[in-house]
């Protein structure tokens, strides 16, 4: 079947799309947008997060026909404009300068879903992070690292 | 396979109608996983999601009307203060963005012995509303809902467009143990309801039978027991004696996330505990102050 979708801000048709497959297989293996990471294709891990019309989702359980006619983004369109690290949103720049990624097979879902969090509460208390970021899994740093990041972007955002 | 995506409900029940074998899918919090692993093929995919009727709720009958595509997160943040009970069961579920997506239609629909909008559903006497193209609206008491492990009492022809519950008239507590404090499916789980109105108790536990069920008796004797007007503080013996008619109500299984002897103890602390908070909050509150 035919998907229709904007991704990143750009109006697609994908063709060809089996229509019991996923958001995530869209994404990665129909549109070449392979930041989104397929880890449990169960919900369970958050690597896959997008936003789906401004709300986080794990894309691998939305089936890519609920997508027809909705907005993603992915966390290539959160880095707008050509590639380079003063390009990257606030967020990314974070999780780099905080030594936040380690082998980053969670890096692109634990940046939208801190994206997001930020976005609805600019200052959140450590608390808070640790429940927004309750379905995203990390094998390698141990978390610290993680929330490090997401209280240096909350603080870089005040201050600009 | 074939993706269905009905613009509106009647299209939905007429797809339904005509593809029996259609599996729904709302947030696909349950269904996509299946399809991933292989488990499930259906010949076709009813797509929910994009009917906005049923991502709405509405006031009825001094009742609510919560459609069966309001996700966890809304539930929450739009109903938390009338469904404390169902509210405090949707923040336990999975993760943020598995609330973001995840629906009580979807829950309903996979009935899991463990879902957790079930057990303050029970104990708060919604009805399901269930309809098909044939015959039209069906008002399904929830205690009738359930009818085996992942059983539920839908006809092939049927879709869930809402569940209708009360907004609380009283304090209401749901408790739930796990391994973590979130991503855990309920080792077991209780909700409990107080309704000063009807001088009655309402009871849910959750995956400690082969359906989510009351406490009938649990309920019956707490509600002679409680002195609803005067306000008296509870006794012990009293606290103790609910604990164990819960304890009692459930049939619970050795399973990979606990024993049904676990299971049991358990229940029995979680009916305590839930029930000393709710007459606390019965108590310290002035007569009339929720009623709504
Ligand atoms: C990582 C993860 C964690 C989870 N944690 C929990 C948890 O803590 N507690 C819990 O209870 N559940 C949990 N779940 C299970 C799931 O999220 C819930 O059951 C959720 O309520 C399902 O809602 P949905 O809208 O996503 O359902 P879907 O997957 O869309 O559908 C579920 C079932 O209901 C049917 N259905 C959907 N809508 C209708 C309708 N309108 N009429 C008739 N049938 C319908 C579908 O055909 C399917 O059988 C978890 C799932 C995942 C992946
Ligand atoms: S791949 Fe989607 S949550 Fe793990
Ligand atoms: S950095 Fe390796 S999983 Fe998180």
């Amino acid at each position: 079947m035919r998907v229709n979708v904007t991704v990143n801000g750009s109006a697609e048709a994908v063709d060809d799309v089996w229509e019991g497959e996923s958001l995530l297989c869209l994404l990665r293996e129909r549109m070449g947008l392979p930041g989104s990471k397929n880890a449990c294709e169960q919900g369970e891990c958050g690597s896959c997060t997008v936003y789906l019309d401004g709300v986080p989702v794990c894309a691998c359980l939305v089936a890519a026909g609920q997508a027809e006619g909705r907005e993603v983004v992915t966390v290539e369109g959160l880095a707008a404009g050509s590639p380079g690290e003063e390009r990257l949103d606030p967020v990314q720049r974070a999780f780099v300068a905080a030594g936040a990624v380690q082998c980053g097979f969670c890096t692109p879902g634990l940046i939208v879903q801190s994206h997001d969090l930020l976005t609805r509460n600019p200052a959140p208390a450590d608390a808070e992070i640790r429940e927004a970021l309750a379905g995203n899994l990390c094998r390698c740093t141990g978390y610290e690292k993680i929330l490090d990041a997401v209280r240096l972007a909350a603080k870089r955002k005040a201050t600009t | 396979m074939d993706f269905l995506r009905p613009p509106t409900w009647q299209d939905a029940l007429a797809a339904k109608a005509q593809r029996p074998g259609a599996r729904p899918v709302q947030g696909g919090t349950d269904v996509m996983v299946e399809i991933n692993f292989g488990v499930d093929r259906p010949d076709a995919l009813l797509d929910l999601s994009g009917i906005p009727a049923l991502a709405e709720w509405d006031r009825a009958d001094g009742r609510l009307r919560v459609g069966a595509g309001v996700p966890y997160a809304r539930l929450i943040t739009e109903l938390g203060g009338r469904l404390p009970g169902l509210a405090q069961a949707s923040r336990t579920v999975g993760s943020p963005q598995i609330r973001n997506r995840g629906t009580v239609g979807g829950n309903l629909g996979a009935a899991s012995p463990a879902g957790d909008a079930h057990p303050p559903l029970l104990a708060g006497d919604a009805v399901i509303e269930a309809e098909s193209a044939a015959r039209g609206v069906r008002m399904i008491p929830v205690i009738e809902f359930f009818t085996g492990v992942k059983k539920n009492a839908l006809r092939p022809d049927e879709l869930i467009r809402a569940f209708w519950t009360a907004p609380a008239s009283g304090p209401q507590y749901f408790s739930k143990i796990g391994t973590r404090n979130a991503m855990v499916i309920a080792v077991c789980s209780f909700a409990l309801a107080l309704h000063p109105g009807e001088r009655r108790v309402g009871t849910g536990i959750g995956s400690a039978a082969p359906t989510p069920r009351r406490a009938t008796e649990a309920e019956t004797f707490l509600s002679r027991e409680l002195d609803w007007d005067g306000r008296r503080p509870l006794g012990d013996a009293a606290v103790r004696r609910f604990g164990e008619l819960v304890r009692d109500a459930a049939s619970p299984i050795d399973d990979v996330r606990g024993t049904g002897g676990y299971r049991r103890h358990a229940l029995a602390v979680m009916a305590r505990r839930t029930l000393t908070w709710a007459w606390d909050d019965h108590r310290a509150e002035a007569p009339g102050r929720r009623a709504s």
